[in-house]
């Protein structure tokens, strides 16, 4: 997680390019260098986040621990965790493409939400009219469409204008959380019912579960989305033609690349996944949208893929950890009385040491040439 | 409809314009001056809540609204200073971090009101009211225009001040320098990173100031997560504004006076629902994107780290 | 040209001095134990190449850089400049090569930038001065226009005028004329004279030989970030324009003792013609310079060199050809197929391929490993690709192989680009551009940086390519590397072939007889003088 010095997340780790004479850099030790950006940070930062549990009166030990026990070591909380990674995975997916490929999709909360409210205004409506396997696969393509169309603004001036695509993407962000509101209420309300919400996809009709279990096959699908993104990223033409733009823009023209049609094709696919994560919690777990409802897990999930540095198997790994402390943390909230946001100290705090160890890393480097 | 274009609807809307589009408004002066000298400064909805949780935490235990603010201003600055520190000296990357803080004061906040508070919500006192003998008896402006809290008058008083600062002094040019064209500034003489930390500074306070107002004058309480997106409404303010502080007033007026009406129509049973009119603001922002484009006055440095000669 | 005739004697010390003065940065000194000192009253002039360290000293003199080694005094007295600001104060002040002004402010903005932020704006008193300076200097400038949108030589007047508004004592001009007309760069010229004998020391950069001979009391030229050797003013005034030229080209070219090989090629130039360009013209804007009329043609086996002092049009020239920027007329033909119209990657397919001057910036992708950094001119192509597949253990087969072929000193084809050295990273590109059917290869300054080596296995490499019966442009600034190596010399500048010579090896008349192109005269013109 190269944050130093650039607003292009792309170029994050292409920040350092030193030479020297005729040879490479000789290297602190390896041990050394993971100790200061990786090991060290985490520890600090569970450390920092248990003082403050500390200052509130809790013990950070027994906390821990709870929180281990329910969402990992008990049956019902792994499946409960299992499940919550459904949506977070898509997520993941979009934003390892946009970051990559050197894009600041910070839309990805409007691109869920107007995905998941067309995908629970159609599905229900298709069924009995498509065979059940039709009715999951329209919602989850009509999502995906809906997400990338609802980029194209940003996608558009950010290719042919050079629109700094931080403010559109979030700009329509707002818009596309209050839009998918108000389609709840007006145009897509369930007329049997007294809240406004959306039609309601019967228990059946959803996505399958996992054998005996109650883990949506969700999961299933955005491990795929997750590996096959991080393979077209890492092992594919298109990929490295998507890199190359986020990592070197003149490389690529250089290289005969068409920087703005392969932003375009950035932003169609970020999105396209961000609106898949809606239709996933829509079509496998909540059946309906209700009104003003937004998890807000796309602004979450950022400094969980920053954390990953761009990795597939890394983002897995790391959503399952943030599911497991969701699970155990709403659990935690009940018996222990913590409350669930808890959990967004200790990313802040994770977030923030691992800065710091990047620093403290550059600097030694620096000092050392 | 008419009948709803009696004195008291007319005069609580008023009101309720006024209570709505005072944070925004603080908020929107800060963020306006950060953005100019180049920091695009997300983490200002974190550093608004911290102001609330603070202003309020004051403000109950001292017992004065005005020790309150002050508590807001100070909670604001704390946050801009780990942001200060974090963006500005070290150059780490701007959006990470200010999306990092938000997330991260979300959850302090809730996690120390939930230990001092536990589920009570205590509330305020109602705040004493400025009172002008004449003007305050007016009908339907008079209350809702006169007879608010001192604080009101002080953010109008901030957008004055502030246009005159940008008008009369080197303030202004200074600042757009810095967002513009910081190595400028540099060989210039200037002194680029500590304007930066000062604006960072100065938009926690102001964002502090905005939070404590929304918890102690607009609500009389604090609730987790009750910013839900004013600091946000800030930022698109600040933009639409293009550096002038009587912009942003009149935005936050506007904003304030929609949310306002889209409430008393709700009471008054219209079915409109209030996220058509909460889009109008983030709508603006992006119709003048698309129509200016290239052209769309945001600083060429904004988020992005200076370093000297750094090619 | 009569100069500082009215002048006290100075002191030995001179108002700055640069003394032992080293710079590094990675993998390169810039600036490599100068010493130096500037005088009141004279315009000395800083002439070298690019990448001769001029712009680095002016860096290290407007205090963005601070020197490794040696040091800076003032008045005799040792000192330091380490910010932008200490230079200020110390009476130096500095035109930027690229413009130093906020675009977005207005003139009279820009003039107080840095002005404490609580004080009111200098109205009255500014304006007043620039009355002054209007009267004195012909300084004259609309206080309330935007910056941005003012002509580049206004926009240097700007910078001019604020440097005098600080009552500077040290004036810094760095390749000021660049953005010129003539005639600009006439007044330009003449403004200086006027200041130096108002009592500043004015440093003027340049490339510009004609430049510093007209402009300047006082000469110093800089070659590879060492002094090649100093003109004082008598010797100067006692010159003629042509031998103070000829004595510069000496100094900034001359015959090199370092051991690179320089001996004249054997010509392996055969019939058939490889590529055509006919009368090729690109966009210019205001930041790059266009390419007009240029006509060119490529034999099998030749080594066509385009000389030229840098930014004449030469990188323009090279990514028209390599397809990168369009044509706005004119043709490119490759074997007798047009391909004016054709991509960068049809054009590669074809056998043209394109070795950029910069290896960092827009040839490599610093972050990724050597491995992809081999192909990424062939993404999607078989054997590397396959269905858009990646073949991991081809593409390090390859990488491998050209690891070998082209001794490239890395631990192995994993390793980030960024981390080798520029002869290694050069190495490797010219390894991706030799892959496959290539038939014509444009080098852009293609020993530009490296050591001597290196600079002697890449220009060992450029012949045997031309043996093997491949076409070759060599574009450099370098004009031994030029009469070592080619067949026959295109001279640009202005973004115009100047006149093309053939290379006779004949030594001091033809190094003279382009240097004079260079400067910017017609072949004709010299032909008929």
């Amino acid at each position: 997680m190269n944050m130093k010095n650039d607003v292009n997340p792309g170029a994050l780790d292409a920040a350092d390019q030193s030479t020297d004479n005729d040879g490479v850099i000789t290297e602190r030790s390896a041990f050394q260098r993971i100790l200061t950006v990786t090991v060290g940070p985490i520890i600090a930062a569970f450390v920092l986040s248990a003082i403050i549990l500390m200052l509130v009166g809790v013990n950070p030990l027994t906390y821990y621990g709870y929180i281990l026990e329910r969402s990992l070591f008990s049956e019902l909380g792994l499946e409960q965790t299992a499940t919550r990674m459904a949506p977070l995975l898509f997520l993941c997916a979009s934003l390892i493409i946009a970051f990559r490929a050197g894009i600041w999709n910070l839309g990805t909360d409007g691109q869920f939400l107007l995905g998941a409210v067309f995908a629970a205004a159609t599905a229900p409506l298709l069924v009995g009219v498509l065979p059940g396997w039709a009715v999951l696969l329209v919602g989850f393509v009509l999502a995906a469409v809906v997400g990338a169309v609802w980029s194209i603004i940003p996608a558009l001036l950010k290719a042919y204008q050079g629109v700094n695509e931080i403010v559109t993407t979030l700009m329509m962000s707002f818009l596309g959380v209050l839009l998918a509101s108000t389609l709840v209420k007006l145009a897509f309300r369930d007329p049997s019912t007294t809240v406004p919400q959306t039609r309601t996809l019967p228990v059946d009709d959803r996505l399958p579960r996992l054998f005996d279990t109650s883990i949506s096959s969700g999961l299933i699908w955005g491990l795929i989305a997750v590996l096959a993104v991080h393979l077209m990223m890492t092992r594919t033409a298109f990929g490295l033609r998507l890199r190359m733009v986020g990592a070197n823009p003149a490389a690529a023209t250089h290289a005969g690349l068409s920087v703005p049609l392969l932003t375009m094709a950035t932003f169609a696919l970020s999105a396209g996944f961000a609106g898949l994560s809606g239709a996933t919690e829509i079509l496998g777990v909540a059946g309906n949208v209700r009104a003003n409802w937004n998890p807000a897990y796309g602004l979450m999930v950022i400094p969980l893929v920053f954390l990953a540095r761009f990795h597939g198997v890394g983002s897995i790994v790391l959503v399952f950890f943030y599911s497991a402390l969701l699970i155990g943390s709403e659990s935690a909230a009940r018996r222990l009385s913590v409350p669930q946001d808890f959990t967004l100290v200790l990313v802040a705090c994770l977030l923030i040491c691992l800065g710091l160890g990047e620093y403290i890393d550059q600097r030694k480097r620096k000092k050392e040439r | 409809m008419g009948g709803l274009l009696t004195e008291a609807f007319l005069s609580s809307l008023l009101t309720g314009a006024i209570v709505a589009a005072i944070p925004v408004l603080l908020a929107g002066l800060g963020e306006q001056m950060s953005e100019k000298a180049g920091v695009l400064n997300i983490g200002i909805e974190g550093m608004m809540l911290m102001g609330a949780y603070m202003g309020f935490l004051v403000a109950f235990e001292t017992n004065s609204l005005w020790m309150g603010f002050l508590g807001g201003i100070l909670g604001g600055v704390l946050t801009a200073v780990v942001m200060a520190v974090l963006c500005v000296r070290l150059g780490l990357n701007q959006i990470v971090i200010g999306i990092g803080l938000t997330l991260g004061v979300e959850g302090l906040t809730a996690l120390l009101h939930h230990f001092q508070f536990s589920r009570t919500y205590p509330r305020l006192p109602a705040p004493e009211r400025l009172n002008i003998p004449w003007l305050t008896d007016l009908p339907i402006i008079g209350p809702s225009l006169f007879g608010r809290h001192m604080l009101v008058y002080l953010a109008l008083l901030a957008v004055v001040v502030l246009a005159m600062l940008y008008r009369r002094t080197n303030l202004g040019m200074t600042l757009r320098a810095a967002g513009e064209r910081p190595a400028a500034l540099d060989v210039a003489g200037g002194n680029v990173l500590g304007i930066r930390v000062f604006v960072v500074l100065f938009t926690g306070a102001m964002a502090g100031l905005g939070g404590a107002y929304l918890a102690n004058i607009g609500a009389g309480l604090f609730i987790p997560f009750m910013t839900g997106g004013a600091g946000f409404i800030g930022i698109v303010l600040a933009m639409l504004a293009r550096g002038r502080p009587l912009w942003v007033l009149i935005g936050s007026l506007i904003f304030g006076a929609a949310l306002s009406l889209t409430t008393a129509l709700q009471v008054a049973g219209s079915n409109i629902p209030t996220d058509v009119i909460q889009m109008l603001p983030f709508a603006a922002v992006m119709l003048v994107l698309v129509l200016y484009g290239r052209r769309a006055k945001l600083p060429a440095a904004l988020g992005a780290a200076y370093e000297r000669g750094a090619r | 040209m009569e100069t500082q005739t009215d002048l006290p004697p100075k002191a030995a010390a001179g108002l700055i001095g640069v003394h032992g003065v080293t710079k590094r940065f990675p993998g390169v000194i810039a600036v490599n134990n100068v010493s130096l000192t500037f005088h009141p009253g004279e315009v000395h002039v800083l002439l070298g190449e690019n990448g001769a360290g001029k712009s680095t000293l002016v860096g290290i003199l407007s205090g963005i850089q601070e020197p490794d080694e040696g040091h800076l005094s003032l008045v005799g007295k040792k000192t330091r400049l380490a910010s932008p600001l200490a230079s200020l104060e110390a009476g130096i002040s500095t035109v930027f090569q690229h413009s130093m002004l906020v675009p977005t402010l207005t003139v009279f903005e820009n003039l107080i930038l840095g002005a404490p932020w609580y004080d009111r704006p200098p109205r009255a008193r500014v304006a007043a001065r620039m009355e002054e300076l209007k009267r004195e200097f012909g300084l004259s400038l609309p206080l309330d226009a935007i910056t941005g949108e003012l002509s580049l030589g206004q926009q240097q007047q700007i910078e001019i005028a604020r440097a005098l508004l600080r009552d500077s004592k040290v004036l810094i001009l760095d390749e000021a004329t660049s953005m010129l007309t003539p005639q600009g760069a006439q007044e330009l010229g003449e403004r200086m004279q006027h200041l130096a004998k108002s009592g500043l020391a004015v440093i003027f950069i340049t490339h510009k030989l004609s430049e510093a001979y007209r402009y300047g009391n006082r000469i110093s030229v800089l070659k590879q970030g060492a002094l090649a050797g100093e003109i004082d003013p008598d010797e100067l005034r006692s010159m003629s324009e042509d031998r103070a030229i000829e004595v510069i080209v000496r100094m900034m070219f001359g015959r090199e003792t370092d051991g690179t090989s320089t001996e004249h090629r054997q010509s392996s130039a055969r019939d058939e013609t490889l590529l055509e360009v006919q009368d090729l013209a690109t966009q210019g804007d205001a930041d790059v310079l266009g390419v007009e009329g240029v006509s060119l043609a490529i034999r099998a086996g030749e080594i066509l060199g385009v000389a030229g002092i840098d930014g004449n049009g030469q990188k323009q020239l090279a990514e028209a050809l390599a397809g990168q920027r369009p044509a706005m007329s004119g043709r490119v033909v490759l074997g007798g197929e047009d391909i004016t119209q054709a991509s960068v990657a049809q054009r590669r397919l074809r056998g043209l391929r394109y070795l950029t001057d910069d290896r960092l910036e827009e040839g490599s992708v610093g972050a990724f490993p050597v491995s992809e950094n081999t192909v990424l001119k062939d993404i999607g192509q078989p054997p590397y690709w396959v269905n858009g597949i990646e073949r991991p253990n081809r593409i390090a087969q390859h990488a491998r192989d050209l690891i070998q072929k082209f001794s490239v000193k890395t631990p192995n084809e994993t390793t980030p680009i960024g981390r080798l050295s520029g002869g290694n990273i050069q190495k490797v590109l010219l390894g991706r551009e030799l892959s496959g059917e290539a038939r014509v290869v444009v080098f852009n300054k293609p020993t530009y940086g490296l050591d001597l080596q290196n600079i002697d296995t890449s220009r060992q490499r450029i012949a045997e390519i031309a043996e093997r019966g491949l076409g070759v442009v060599l574009i450099s600034t370098d004009l031994d590397e030029l009469m070592a190596l080619s067949d026959r010399i295109a001279v640009m500048e202005g973004g115009r072939v100047r006149g093309i010579v053939q290379n006779d090896g004949s030594g001091e008349a033809l190094r003279l007889r382009i240097g004079r192109m260079m400067a910017g005269e017609d072949e004709q013109e010299l032909a008929t003088a």
